[in-house]
C-alpha cells in the first residue's frame, strides 16, 4: 500500500522546520564552540563580537536561569561550556543576529584563550588511565572458566569498528517564539520532544506546562536527533526567551558534522571456543566503547551491545563485559542499532577466525549455532517462537549454485574475484535500558463531518510511522484512509511522550491508537445497537463505512453515526495509554525478561574485488526477514533496503578522520563519502510467511533498526574476495575496510 | 539588473551577482521545496533546471543552486520542483510514491528534478544512463533500490519519440507542464545583454564553473567568465586540439570530436564528480585549481598539452607540465586568463589510458589517479607521456619514468623497472586520501594497470603482480 504521505514529498510542499515562514523580526543563531579538545578556558572575551553591526546578544552559560544542565542518563552535559571544554565543538556561546551569516561572523571575532589538557581520543587509552563513565557492566551464562577445557579449537582476537556520521539530510535545526505570559513554542526537529521540553523546562526554570514543543516531521533521524536535537532546541529557546524574540537555528552541515556525536567506535577483545564439529561452546567478549566526553545515551547503547554480544547464537557459556570510555571528542549517540552492530560484528569477526583456523566456512559454524526456541540469552530471557532457523533455511536456498558460480569466476577471472557471505541476525525490541519507557499515548478526535485527528508521540522521520498508524485507525474504523490525520506530535497534546526510537514507535504509538479507537467503537456500537434495537453489540461490524448487523448492511453509516454520537452527548474523543506487558530486569543480577520480542533474519551478500586497484563493489544482497505480518510491506521492505545500504556504508566507505588535535577532517560531503546510487547494491528483500507476532500491532514486527545489521555481512563477502586472490591471507577485523586497507593488506611485503 | 524566468514567472531583481540562487529561492522568493543540503554541490537537495535559449530551443540543466550565483542565471529559464508540478502527480512524482521511493522527503525534491533533466536530455531511456543522470543525488533513507525500482519502471514505460521535439512530447506526457511550451519565446524578449569581458584587474575573483565554494568578497571584483563565450568549445587545427577554458567536463565527456580521440571518455568522466557538477566544472577552472589531485589536470599532462594565457594584451602559451610551479602555485599572473588547453593529435598508433582510485567510493576526489599516452613505433615505445595526482604537490609530469622507458620494448622486466623509478620520483603525503604507503602501493598498481589494460598481451597480470 501507497504511502499518501509521500504525496507531499514528491511536491516538495512537505514542511521541515527550516521550511517554516518565518515571522516578521525573527533572528538568527549561530553556535561559538571550543576550538580545541580538552582545557580550561582563561579568558573569554565578547566583546569585539558584540560590536560586529547586526549582533542582538551572544549569550553564555551566565545567561542560563535555571540549571545548565542537559544530561539525560548523567547529569555531567552543560548545555554552554563553563570553565573547561572537553571536546572539539563543544558548545560555549550562542550569537544572535540579525540574520544567520552576520552570526556566524560574529562568532569568528569572540576572543577566547585556554591553558589547554592532554586529550584523549582511543578508547583503549582511556581505558588505561581510568577515564570511564560509570561502572564496568558483564553480563554472563554458564561457567566461562571451565568452558575452555571442553573446548577443541580456541581463537582469540581484537576487533574495531569505526563511528559513523548520520547524515540525516536535514541538519539539526529549531525555530523558537514567546508565547503569552513567558512561555515558548519551539519547533524542533528532534525524536524526542519530551526531553527538549524537559530540558528547556530546567535550563529556564520554568514549569514544563509552559513549553509547548511541536515535530511536524525529520529529513531523517537515524537516531542522530534522539538526544542530539536537544542542546540546539534548548538553546535556541533560551535566546528566545531572553530577547522575547523569534529565533532561528540551523547548523550548517560541517557545523553538524563536527558538533555532534556519532555512531560510538568501539575497540573489542573476544575468545571464542568450539568443538570440533562446530559448536560453539564459549565466547568471552570486552568492549572498549568510545563515548567521547559525555555520557550521552552511551550506557544505554553499552547495554544493547552487551545483549546482543551473541547475536542470532545459542551459547552455552558467555561472559561479555564493557567499559564505557571516556575520550576528548564530541559525545557519542545513538544511531539505528544503538550498539547490537559494534557488538555483532565483534562475534561475526570470532566466527570468521575460528573458521578459518578450522579450515571450514563461517556459514557451516553459522548455521550450527542459529537460536531456537527455549534457548536463554546471556540476559536470562528464553527464545520465544524462534525464527532464525526459518529465515536461515529460505536464504540458504539454491546456496550451492551460488557458491559454484562464484568458484566458477574466481577461476577464470585473474584480477576480479568473489566473495560471498551470510549473515544471520538477531534484534531484540523494548527500550530495554530503561524499561519504564515502554509505554505511549494516543489522543483520536473524530469531528462530525467523521473525519479523525489522531495524535500520538511517534515523529514521523521517513520510517512511515505516520502512515502505518493512518492505516491502523482507518482499518479498526473501517473508514476510508483520507479520513485519518496524523497531527504533529506535540507535547500540549501527549504528555511525557517516549522518544522515537528503539523500533518501537509503530508499536507503541500504534497500540495506544489502537486502544483509543476500540474504545470510540464502542461507543459508536453502543450508541447503533440502541438505535437499531438489538440487545448486544456483538453482532455490530463497519464494512467500508457501513454498519452490518449481522453481516447485513443497514441504513447507519459512519457519517450519521458520527453525527448521532454528537447530538446524543457521547464523547467523539478518546485518549488511550498502551504498554509493553511482561517486561522486568533485575539489575544486581543482569537477569530478567527485558524484551517484547525478537526479530529475526538472514541475509546473503556478494562482493567483487579488484585485486589491482583495491577496489571493490557489493554485487547484491538477498535477505529473507521475519516482518511478522508486515502492516505495509512497502514501507518495511524500504525500511530493509535503506537500513542494509548504511549498515554497508558504516562497514565500508564511511570513515571519519581526525587530526592530531581531534578536529574533525571529514567534516564535508566531499571527504565523508556515503552510499550513493553508483555504490548501492541490488537489494532482494524475502519476506518470512507464517510469522506471526502478538505482542506487536496487528501481529507485525519493528523493523526500523533490525536489517541494519545484515550490513555487517559485507564485510566479510570482501574478506573472502580478498581470500580468494590472497590463499595465505588471515582475516583482520577493523571497520571500515577501505579501499586502502585493502589493497595494503593483499600486497603486504 | 538581473533578468529571468522563475518557473512562469518573470523575475527582475538588483540583488547581488554573487547571491547564491538557493538563497534567492529560499530566502527571498519563499519557495521552499528546493532545500538546503550541504551548500557545497555534493547532496543533491537543491538541484533545479536551468534552461538557455539556444535558437528557438531551450535546453535545461541540472545544477545544484547551492553554488550557482545569480549573475549565472541571467537570461535564463529556472524551474524548481515547484514549477512541474500540476493538479495531478506528473510520472516521475507518481513512479516515485508508487515505488515507495521516497522516505523522509528531503532529498525527493532534488530527485524529481534529476530524473527530469534525464527525460529532457537522455540520448536514450534506460536505467543506466538514468543512475548516471542520479549520481548527484544522495538519500539517506531508501538505499536506493526503490528509486532503481522508478527508474526502471519509468524506462519501460516511456519510448523516446523519432521526430517530435522532445519539450513538446514531455508536454504531452505531463512529465513537463504546458507553460514550457512558450518559454523559448519569453526567454527571447529577457536575452541579456552581451558583455565583453576585455581586461582583468589584478584584484579579481574569477568564477569559471564555480563548482568549488567561494565566498564574494566586497574588496574584489567578481568575474565570471561565462560571460565569454569565445572560451568555450572544442576544435580541431592544425593537427592540434584546442579546448576552451571554460569547456565543461559534460561538453568534452559528450563531444565527438573528444568521443573519437578517446573511445573510453565518457566511461572515465563518468567518473568525476556528479552530473550537475560535470555541467559546471570547467577545464580551465581544474587546471588553474592547480589541485594535486586534479583529474583533468592528469589527463591533459599524458596528452603533452598546452596553455594559453592571455592578460589582455599578450597571449603566450606554455607546456602544461611547466604550469605548476609548485603547490597550488602557477605560472599565471594575476591579470591573466588561461583561454585554451591544446595538444598535439595524437596518432593511430597512439594508446590512452586514464586510471583513478579512490579510498572510499568512486563518486569522491580520487587517492592517486594517472594517464598515459604511448606512441608505438617497431615494438618500441617511439614516444610516452606519464601523469600522476595525488602523489606529489603539483600534479605531476613523471619525467624521468618517461625518460626510461623512451625507447624500450614492453616487457615486464622493463615495466617493474620503470615502476621503481616512478616511486622514486614522488612523494605523497598522509591525508584524509589515504596514507604515504597506500598512496606508494597505489600508484605501482595504476602504473601496472596501464600496461596490463594497453598490452594484455606482453603484460600478463600474474607476472607483475604476484
Amino acid at each position: 500500500m501507497k504511502n499518501i504521505d509521500t504525496l507531499l514529498h514528491v511536491k516538495g510542499e512537505s514542511q521541515f522546520t527550516d521550511d517554516l515562514i518565518l515571522p516578521e523580526g525573527t533572528l538568527h543563531a549561530a553556535v561559538f564552540s571550543s576550538p580545541i579538545a580538552h582545557g580550561k578556558i582563561t579568558h573569554l572575551n565578547l566583546e569585539t563580537a558584540k560590536q560586529v553591526d547586526g549582533i542582538y546578544a551572544i549569550l553564555t552559560a551566565d545567561d542560563i536561569p535555571g540549571d545548565n544542565q542537559i544530561g539525560v542518563i548523567i547529569q555531567d552535559e552543560p548545555m554552554l561550556a563553563v570553565e573547561e571544554v572537553h571536546y572539539i565543538g563543544q558548545p560555549i556561546a550562542l550569537v544572535i543576529a540579525k540574520n544567520a551569516d552576520i552570526a556566524r561572523t560574529a562568532t569568528m571575532a569572540i576572543a577566547i584563550e585556554f591553558e589547554e589538557r592532554p586529550a584523549i581520543f582511543d578508547a583503549r587509552e582511556a581505558y588505561v588511565k581510568e577515564q570511564l563513565i560509570g561502572a564496568p557492566r558483564t553480563l554472563s551464562l554458564g561457567n566461562i572458566e571451565t568452558a575452555w577445557q571442553n573446548c577443541d579449537v580456541i581463537v582469540d582476537g581484537k576487533v574495531e569498528s569505526g563511528g559513523q556520521e548520520h547524515i540525516y539530510l536535514e541538519t539539526q535545526s529549531v525555530f523558537a517564539y514567546p508565547t503569552e505570559n513567558g512561555g515558548l513554542k519551539v519547533i524542533s526537529s528532534t525524536q524526542s520532544p519530551n526531553d527538549v521540553q524537559r530540558m528547556i523546562s530546567s535550563v529556564l526554570n520554568l514549569p514544563m506546562h509552559k513549553i509547548e514543543v511541536d515535530v511536524l516531521r525529520l529529513g531523517g533521524g537515524f537516531g542522530g536527533k534522539e538526544n542530539q536535537a536537544t542542546p540546539w532546541a534548548v538553546m535556541t529557546a533560551l535566546a528566545a526567551f531572553k530577547l522575547k524574540k523569534s529565533i532561528k537555528l540551523v547548523l550548517n552541515r560541517d557545523e553538524d558534522m563536527r558538533m555532534t556525536g556519532k555512531r560510538h567506535p568501539y575497540s573489542s577483545d573476544f575468545k571464542m571456543g568450539l568443538t570440533h564439529d562446530g559448536k560453539i561452546l564459549a565466547y568471552q567478549v570486552t568492549f572498549y566503547q568510545n563515548a567521547g566526553a559525555i555520557a550521552d545515551l552511551s550506557p544505554g547503547i553499552l547495554g544493547r551491545s552487551l545483549f546482543h554480544a551473541t547475536n542470532s547464537y545459542f551459547i552455552p557459556h558467555v561472559k561479555a563485559t564493557g567499559y564505557i570510555c571516556c575520550t576528548n571528542l564530541p559525545p557519542n549517540t545513538a544511531f539505528r542499532g544503538f550498539g547490537s552492530p559494534q557488538g555483532i560484528f565483534v562475534i561475526e569477526s570470532a566466527i570468521f577466525k575460528a573458521a578459518e583456523q578450522m579450515g571450514i566456512v563461517p556459514s557451516f559454524i553459522q548455521k550450527k549455532n542459529l537460536l531456537k526456541t527455549g534457548d536463554e540469552f546471556p540476559y536470562g530471557m528464553k527464545v520465544e517462537n524462534s525464527q532464525a532457523f526459518s529465515c536461515w533455511e529460505k536464504a540458504e536456498h539454491e546456496i550451492e549454485k551460488r557458491e559454484q558460480k562464484i568458484q566458477n569466476f574466481n577461476q577464470i577471472h585473474s584480477l576480479l574475484k568473489k566473495g560471498m557471505a551470510l549473515i544471520p541476525i538477531c534484534f531484540g525490541i523494548s527500550f530495554n535500558g530503561a524499561l519504564f519507557m515502554n509505554q505511549a499515548n494516543a489522543i483520536v478526535h473524530i469531528y462530525t463531518d467523521g473525519s479523525i485527528s489522531v495524535s500520538t508521540g511517534a515523529i514521523e522521520m521517513g520510517q512511515g510511522v505516520n502512515m502505518k498508524i493512518r492505516q491502523i485507525v482507518a482499518n479498526i474504523f473501517s473508514v476510508s484512509l483520507n479520513r485519518v490525520n496524523i497531527e504533529s506530535s506535540n507535547t500540549k497534546r501527549i504528555a511525557n511522550m517516549s522518544p522515537t526510537s528503539a523500533s518501537l514507535a509503530a508499536d507503541l504509538n500504534g497500540n495506544a491508537t489502537k486502544l483509543a479507537c476500540l474504545k470510540l467503537l464502542d461507543r459508536l456500537k453502543t450508541l447503533a445497537a440502541k438505535k437499531l434495537n438489538v440487545a448486544s453489540t456483538e453482532d455490530l461490524q463497519i464494512k467500508e463505512e457501513i454498519l452490518h448487523l449481522k453481516g447485513e448492511p443497514t441504513d447507519l453509516n459512519w457519517q450519521s453515526l458520527i453525527v448521532d454520537m454528537y447530538l446524543n452527548r457521547i464523547s467523539l474523543t478518546s485518549h488511550a495509554h498502551y504498554r509493553i506487558p511482561n517486561l522486568y530486569f533485575d539489575e544486581s543480577k543482569e537477569k530478567g525478561h527485558p524484551m517484547a520480542y525478537h526479530v529475526f533474519g538472514t541475509a546473503i551478500l556478494e562482493a567483487t574485488l579488484d585485486c589491482l586497484r583495491g577496489t571493490y563493489k557489493i554485487d547484491s544482497v538477498k535477505v529473507v526477514h521475519d516482518f511478522g505480518k508486515s502492516l505495509n510491506p512497502l514501507i518495511d521492505k524500504g525500511q530493509v533496503e535503506g537500513a542494509v545500504v548504511q549498515g554497508i556504508g558504516w562497514m565500508t566507505i564511511e570513515e571519519l578522520m581526525y587530526a592530531d588535535n581531534g578536529s574533525l577532517l571529514t567534516d564535508t560531503l566531499a571527504n565523508y563519502t556515503i552510499p550513493d546510487i553508483r555504490f548501492a547494491p541490488d537489494i532482494e528483500v524475502d519476506f518470512l510467511e507464517n510469522s506471526e507476532n502478538p505482542l506487536g500491532i496487528f501481529n507485525s514486527k519493528a523493523i526500523g533498526e533490525p536489517p541494519f545489521l545484515y550490513g555487517i555481512g559485507a564485510y566479510f563477502a570482501i574478506l573472502q574476495a580478498m581470500k580468494a586472490f590472497r590463499p595465505t591471507l588471515t582475516g583482520q577485523f577493523s571497520a571500515p575496510l577501505t579501499s586502502e586497507k585493502v589493497l595494503l593488506s593483499l600486497y603486504k611485503v | 539588473m538581473i533578468n529571468f524566468i522563475l518557473n512562469n514567472q518573470k523575475i527582475s531583481t538588483n540583488l547581488p551577482f554573487s547571491m547564491k540562487v538557493l538563497d534567492f529561492l529560499r530566502s527571498q522568493q519563499g519557495i521552499n521545496g528546493t532545500k538546503v543540503g550541504c551548500r557545497t554541490g555534493s547532496c543533491g537537495t537543491c538541484l533545479i533546471l536551468v534552461g538557455k535559449l539556444d535558437k528557438d530551443m531551450v535546453s535545461y540543466q541540472p545544477l545544484n543552486s547551492c553554488l550557482l550565483p545569480l549573475a549565472e542565471v541571467n537570461g535564463r529559464h529556472l524551474v524548481t520542483i515547484e514549477g512541474l508540478n500540476c493538479p495531478q502527480l506528473n510520472p516521475i512524482q507518481q513512479a516515485i510514491v508508487n515505488e515507495g521511493a521516497t522516505q523522509c522527503g528531503y532529498c525527493t525534491p532534488g530527485i524529481v528534478i534529476a530524473l527530469t533533466a534525464f527525460f529532457l536530455n537522455s540520448p536514450s531511456l534506460n536505467e543506466s544512463l538514468a543512475t548516471v543522470a542520479l549520481d548527484g543525488n544522495l538519500c539517506r533513507c531508501t538505499g536506493y533500490q526503490s528509486i532503481k525500482r522508478v527508474l526502471t519502471l519509468l524506462c519501460q514505460q516511456f519510448t523516446l519519440p523519432n521526430e517530435e521535439q522532445r519539450s513538446s512530447w514531455l508536454i504531452k506526457n505531463q512529465i513537463l507542464p504546458t507553460y514550457f511550451l512558450e518559454i523559448p519565446q519569453r526567454l527571447q524578449t529577457i536575452q541579456a545583454p552581451k558583455s565583453h569581458l576585455t581586461s582583468i584587474s589584478p584584484n579579481s575573483t574569477i568564477v569559471a564553473g564555480g563548482t568549488i565554494p567561494w565566498q564574494s568578497d566586497s574588496s574584489k571584483q567578481v568575474i565570471f567568465l561565462s560571460q565569454r563565450e569565445d572560451l568555450s568549445g572544442i576544435q580541431i587545427a592544425a593537427n592540434r586540439c584546442y579546448i576552451g577554458a571554460t569547456t565543461t567536463i559534460d561538453a568534452m565527456q559528450h563531444s565527438q570530436v573528444m568521443q573519437k580521440l578517446f573511445p573510453k571518455i565518457e566511461k572515465y568522466f563518468a567518473l568525476l564528480a556528479s552530473t550537475p557538477i560535470r555541467h559546471r566544472a570547467t577545464l580551465g577552472g581544474n587546471i588553474v585549481a592547480a589541485s594535486p589531485i586534479g583529474d583533468l589536470s592528469i589527463f591533459f599532462l599524458a596528452l603533452g598539452a598546452s596553455v594559453d594565457l592571455n592578460d589582455g594584451q599578450n597571449q603566450r602559451t606554455i607546456p602544461l607540465k611547466g604550469f605548476f610551479k609548485s603547490y597550488k602555485q602557477i605560472d599565471k599572473q594575476s591579470n591573466e586568463l588561461v583561454e585554451r588547453v591544446h595538444f598535439p593529435l595524437p596518432d593511430c598508433h597512439a594508446y590512452f589510458n586514464f586510471e583513478r582510485v579512490c579510498k572510499h567510493a568512486d563518486s569522491e576526489i580520487p587517492s592517486v589517479n594517472s594517464a598515459i599516452q604511448i606512441q608505438m613505433n617497431d615494438g618500441l615505445i617511439q614516444q610516452i607521456h606519464l601523469s600522476a595526482g595525488g602523489v606529489a604537490p603539483i600534479p605531476l609530469y613523471l619525467t624521468n619514468t618517461v625518460n626510461f622507458l623512451t625507447g624500450k620494448e614492453i616487457k615486464v622486466e622493463v615495466i617493474c623497472e620503470a615502476g621503481k623509478i616512478a616511486q622514486a620520483e614522488i612523494s605523497p603525503l598522509s591525508d584524509v586520501r589515504g596514507s604515504t604507503e597506500y598512496k606508494h602501493l597505489l600508484l605501482r598498481q595504476l602504473f601496472y594497470a596501464h600496461f596490463i589494460t594497453l598490452f594484455p598481451e606482453q603484460i600478463d597480470s600474474r607476472d607483475i603482480l604476484l
